[in-house]
């Protein structure tokens, strides 16, 4: 594992050979690790490398069922109301366009990036930049940038918390109204499982250094 | 303490002259405006990034206040108009015996929000005033808020989602409220404060107390 730098020579300074921990700026020797094993800093812990075989594979699969799911789950009705002989159906899109009418048609436009556009773009990002490192290929062109952005949109992409505000919907009205759950409900959910999955096997650290070192070979 | 004559000391890429990309993790020579690896933006550890984190937990609690005070949620039922605010909506999940649910909206729009206004404020002032929480107990605080925070969005789509499926014309129609709108900037200022801070300034207390 990587070996903490306290007290360095001259000649163990050279920046490239190092690596700074995120959390806390602690310098570290940049070393090889084996698969499947976790180099964490030497003073708070945080991961600094974490390679799995395949990890960029799986990633760029997971991904892939993401974006498949979100479409379904953009397209396809997820609930549908039945009470005194009428039935309203709702589609994503219905909800994204709930705030449409008078002053808040902001917060549709919100809706909309968070719970759709967001994700599918953080998806379609990794898919970019991971699947020619899967394939085993140079980086695609701007692949640094088009990665960066997919982490930054991280805590913005929130289709796994929209599937949580539909469970908490569907209790609300069950007293008033028969409820159906229609299948994008269901595509929604397996997103959810999706996300848990891509962002355990996600180690950002890891992910820059392939990169890295891709671009130079 | 094994070693008090020699207590476990750590370089960080400030103390050395680089700066350390909190991105990539690339070490960058000091100075550096974009870092190598990554080509991302550098900032080095410092006080005055902490201005940001105040700004945005300031706009938090701003909207904060109406998310609170005005309705969040209009019905019309067979004629009769109610109106829910966020506290109001909770208590009629609970009297209706949904304690589940309703534990789950208290929690996203109430205890996370507030506690999430604290822990920032608290964070922020512990970088330049001797902490009674441990720097690893601090991160730990900083990642739990990071991690956290987004899911008091909940609220917002329960909103959307009820509006878009009530909608039986005299029966039943619900229609959002203007606290949906601050709710929603509330959430999102609070990610931003909770996104500026950062951890690295954590350590800086802990780096005086060895010299």
């Amino acid at each position: 594992m990587l070996r903490l730098a306290a007290r360095p020579d001259k000649d163990e300074m050279d920046p490239e050979q190092l690596i700074a921990c995120p959390a806390c700026d602690v310098l570290h020797r940049d070393q090889e690790v084996a698969k499947h094993a976790v180099a964490r800093c030497a003073r708070c812990g945080t991961v600094l490398a974490a390679p799995k075989s395949g990890a960029m594979t799986r990633i760029a699969m997971l991904s892939l069922t993401a974006l498949i799911l979100l479409a379904a789950a953009a397209g396809f009705p997820f609930l549908e109301l039945q009470a005194q002989g009428l039935s309203h159906r709702a589609s994503v899109l219905d909800a994204v366009l709930a705030f449409s009418r008078g002053p808040m048609a902001p917060l549709s436009l919100a809706t909309g990036l968070l719970i759709v556009l967001l994700p599918a773009a953080r998806y379609g990002a990794l898919v970019y930049t991971l699947a020619p490192m899967a394939l085993g290929w140079h980086p695609a062109p701007h692949a640094a940038a088009v990665y960066r952005w997919a982490e930054w949109l991280k805590p913005w992409a929130m289709a796994e918390i929209f599937i949580i505000g539909v469970a908490v919907a569907l209790v609300k009205v069950s007293g008033l109204a028969r409820v159906g759950l229609g299948p994008a409900f269901w595509a929604f959910a397996a997103l959810l499982v999706v996300t848990i999955l891509t962002d355990s096997t996600i180690c950002r650290l890891t992910v820059w250094k392939t990169l890295k070192t891709r671009r130079g070979s | 303490m094994e070693n008090p004559e020699d207590p476990p000391r750590f370089l960080t890429a400030a103390e050395a002259g680089l700066t350390g990309c909190r991105t990539c993790g690339a070490v960058n020579p000091g100075g550096a405006q974009t870092c190598y690896s990554c080509r991302s933006e550098l900032t080095p550890p410092s006080a005055a990034s902490l201005q940001r984190v105040w700004a945005w937990l300031a706009a938090g609690l701003i909207a904060y206040v109406p998310a609170n005070i005005y309705p969040m949620l209009r019905t019309t039922t067979f004629g009769r108009a109610s109106e829910n605010t966020l506290i109001g909506g909770i208590a009629e999940l609970f009297s209706h015996g949904s304690y589940g649910v309703a534990f789950i909206v208290f929690f996203a729009s109430i205890v996370i929000p507030v506690a999430k206004f604290l822990a920032i404020g608290y964070l922020a002032v512990s970088v330049r005033r001797p902490a009674t929480l441990g720097s690893h107990g601090r991160l730990v605080l900083y990642e739990v808020v990071e991690f956290i925070g987004r899911w008091s969005m909940i609220d917002v789509f329960v909103v959307a989602i009820l509006t878009a499926l009530v909608q039986l014309d005299f029966a039943a129609a619900v229609f959002p409220g203007i606290a949906a709108v601050s709710f929603a900037l509330s959430v999102a200022f609070t990610m931003l404060a909770a996104q500026s801070f950062d951890p690295r300034l954590i350590w800086n207390a802990e780096k005086r107390e060895y010299e």
